[in-house]
């Protein structure tokens, strides 16, 4: 059974619409991604679960609950603030009991779960300090202490990683996994850094303009994005204008950015003949070389080298067809010799398999 | 590298000679002479009688302990003293309970209104100090609406009507409207600084509204509510306008003394005595204050 449902959550404030009618369904134990640029509405749908803005519309039930006429001291679900808000006049101990002793636990109990979760965070010997006294991360890891205490249904992160440095960052996320399994705890995150949503998450719901435009794990968001929004918001993508020409068969073929041809499955009988739309295809998903890959189903085309981008594990080379169309392909730099990477200026072959992208119908 | 420290040097000195003259000049020096008239014998004609006594042809110094044995003997004086105080802590507190939710208040509200809610705040500096305490006289006055008022209703209860006016009450009311201002401006620069999210999360982590505010928002505020009440309290002990314009013989102060001391009895060192006592037990009791709250948490976090 799902624990949290969102059942077409509508928001408006004075000048614009945040949230348009927003379902969602999350399950036990998941750990849910809400991503988005900002401005999405993805941080108000998070203040509406924890209770510090109320929908104008739609129903939102904890364990099968309307809890939206409750408080957010009332609601059985914690939020990790992005500044952390952690209590400054408070050392990392008292911060870690507030909520239990808002529950009006025992002192004995008290003490023992904080004694436990401290230890859970390492942060035994920071006990006694005050927040300000503390780095980052680990100011960060008393901020999920203090919410994961007292054992709460849900726990909502709102981009709680944005503070820290890129290397950190990358250190908690392995962390963030850890906690969410070592608790049991379903996550709802807000991120709008895209590789951190697709690392984290079982699933990821991508927003845009206060809906969802995709939902699924991060696999299908990456590889099978729906829409031209997300195909280009999550990681780089070439998005290139297409066309069908010719849709007689069980395949259809698409003439992809004036230039060439590529034929597509129309199994579900969705395309016709003259429609418009994009072909999505992800950088590294295309293959150039000197000479044409001779395969069933490859289409391959002339291009020149227009520059590249350095990044060492791969490169970042920009091609250009013979109308002007730039498209980007991302080639490892798992080859032995320098010799076989290309200069601006060479003439090449592109490969695409017509599998590895998608076509987005306007 | 030294010629550019020694340079430095130079620029700071030229930059603060002129508040380090002023300070020296009108502040560090009369202090000191008024220390030194403390020791000194009374004229016969008011002022001090000259320091040097020649009598039988030998010379000796005139200075003598009479003034301090007399101040810390007298029951009078430290009734004075002991009534200024309590007035100073009544105002203080009455200013904190008035002020504080004013100053939150004013943090709360949206930028428009809240620039001029503070103006209402300094709106009363633009005119004389004089002038509003003889307002509070007709405000308090026998033939007053308030005074009608609260006779009326003594009447009704059974008791004697009491004048508003020239009493200890009138002397901490004008008090209190004399320098809720100086509560209200700290506190508010204190709660207009705090993180809402704080708030956020404490209701988050299950606390009501109210304990919120007293587990979240007032620790927090401790620094603000430490210097209003230092700003209220300290210069409310010297006070003598105000008691001698609305209060009677039953609530003068002990700056009514010092004032008496030296413009009427014109027993300069009997006045600079008690002035010294009002000044050290002033800066004793601040020092006590502050040890206390260095002891609580809010004031680290306001020290970071």
């Amino acid at each position: 059974m799902a624990i949290l449902e969102l059942k077409n959550i509508v928001k408006q404030f004075a000048d614009y619409t945040a949230v348009n009618g927003v379902s969602l369904s999350i399950e036990q134990g998941e750990f849910f991604t809400l991503l988005g640029p900002s401005g999405c509405g993805k941080t108000t749908l998070l203040r509406m679960i924890a209770g510090f803005e109320s929908p104008d519309s739609g129903q939102i039930l904890l364990d099968g609950k309307d809890i939206k006429g409750l408080p957010p001291e009332k609601r059985p679900l914690h939020t990790v603030f992005q500044s952390y808000a952690l209590f400054p006049h408070m050392t990392v101990q008292d911060n870690i009991a507030f909520p239990l002793k808002m529950a009006k636990w025992n002192k004995s109990e008290i003490d023992e779960r904080v004694r436990e979760q401290i230890s859970s965070v390492q942060l035994e010997r920071f006990a006694g300090r005050y927040p300000h006294e503390l780095s980052g991360g680990q100011r960060q890891r008393v901020a999920i202490a203090r919410s994961l205490v007292d054992r709460p249904k849900l726990l909502l992160l709102d981009e709680p990683l944005s503070a820290l440095d890129a290397r950190l960052r990358e250190h908690m996320h392995v962390e963030l996994v850890k906690m969410q399994e070592k608790s049991g705890v379903t996550f709802v995150y807000v991120t709008h850094d895209q590789s951190e949503a697709l690392a984290l998450s079982s699933r990821v719901a991508v927003m845009n303009h206060g809906v969802v435009e995709q939902l699924g794990t991060p696999r299908e968001i990456y590889s099978h994005p729906k829409t031209y929004y997300v195909a280009d918001f999550i990681g780089k993508c070439n998005l290139l204008k297409a066309k069908v020409i010719d849709a007689s068969g069980e395949n259809v073929v698409l003439k992809v950015a004036d230039s060439f041809e590529l034929t597509i499955n129309n199994s579900e009988n969705k395309f016709k003949l003259g429609l418009d739309g994009w072909f999505a295809i992800r950088p590294e998903k295309i293959k150039a070389n000197w000479d044409p890959r001779v395969e069933e189903g490859i289409a391959n085309f002339k291009a020149k080298v227009k520059g590249y981008y350095y990044y060492g594990d791969g490169t970042l080379y920009e091609f250009l067809l013979e109308n002007g169309t730039v498209i980007q392909c991302m080639l490892s730099n798992n080859r032995p010799h320098q010799a076989s990477f290309f200069e601006d200026g060479d003439e090449v072959y592109i490969s695409i398999n017509p599998l590895a992208g998608n076509f987005l119908v306007e | 590298m030294t010629q550019k420290v020694k340079q430095g040097l130079s620029e700071k000195w030229v930059l603060s000679l002129p508040p380090v003259v002023y300070l020296v000049g009108l502040f560090l020096i009369p202090t000191l002479l008024m220390v030194f008239i403390a020791f000194r014998e009374p004229g016969d004609y008011g002022g001090v009688a000259p320091l040097l006594n020649h009598s039988n042809g030998s010379t000796t110094l005139n200075l003598t302990l009479d003034g301090f044995k007399y101040a810390f003997t007298s029951g009078f004086i430290w009734k004075l003293f002991l009534r200024s105080v309590v007035f100073s802590i009544i105002t203080t507190i009455i200013c904190l309970i008035i002020g504080y939710p004013l100053a939150l208040m004013i943090a709360k509200s949206n930028k428009k209104i809240r620039d001029f809610l503070l103006l209402l705040v300094i709106i009363p500096f633009w005119s004389n100090f004089l002038i509003r305490i003889y307002a509070w006289m007709i405000i308090l006055g026998p033939e007053s609406t308030v005074s009608n008022i609260v006779n009326q209703v003594l009447h009704w209860f059974g008791f004697a009507p009491i004048d508003l006016l020239f009493s200890s009450a009138a002397v901490v009311i004008c008090l209190v409207y004399i320098n809720l201002p100086f509560m209200i401006l700290p506190l508010y620069a204190n709660l207009e600084k705090h993180d809402v999210a704080l708030l956020e999360a404490s209701r988050d982590l299950g606390a009501t509204k109210a304990k919120s505010f007293w587990q979240v928002t007032i620790p927090l505020s401790l620094p603000g509510i430490l210097a209003g009440c230092g700003l209220v309290f300290i210069p409310c002990i010297g006070m003598f306008v105000v008691p001698e314009l609305v209060g009677n013989n039953c609530s003068m102060m002990i700056g009514n003394l010092i004032k008496q001391q030296f413009l009427q009895t014109m027993n300069w060192p009997l006045g600079s005595v008690t002035s010294i006592v009002m000044t050290c037990s002033v800066l004793a009791i601040s020092l006590f204050v502050g040890f206390l709250a260095s002891r609580s948490g809010g004031l680290k976090y306001a020290r970071k």
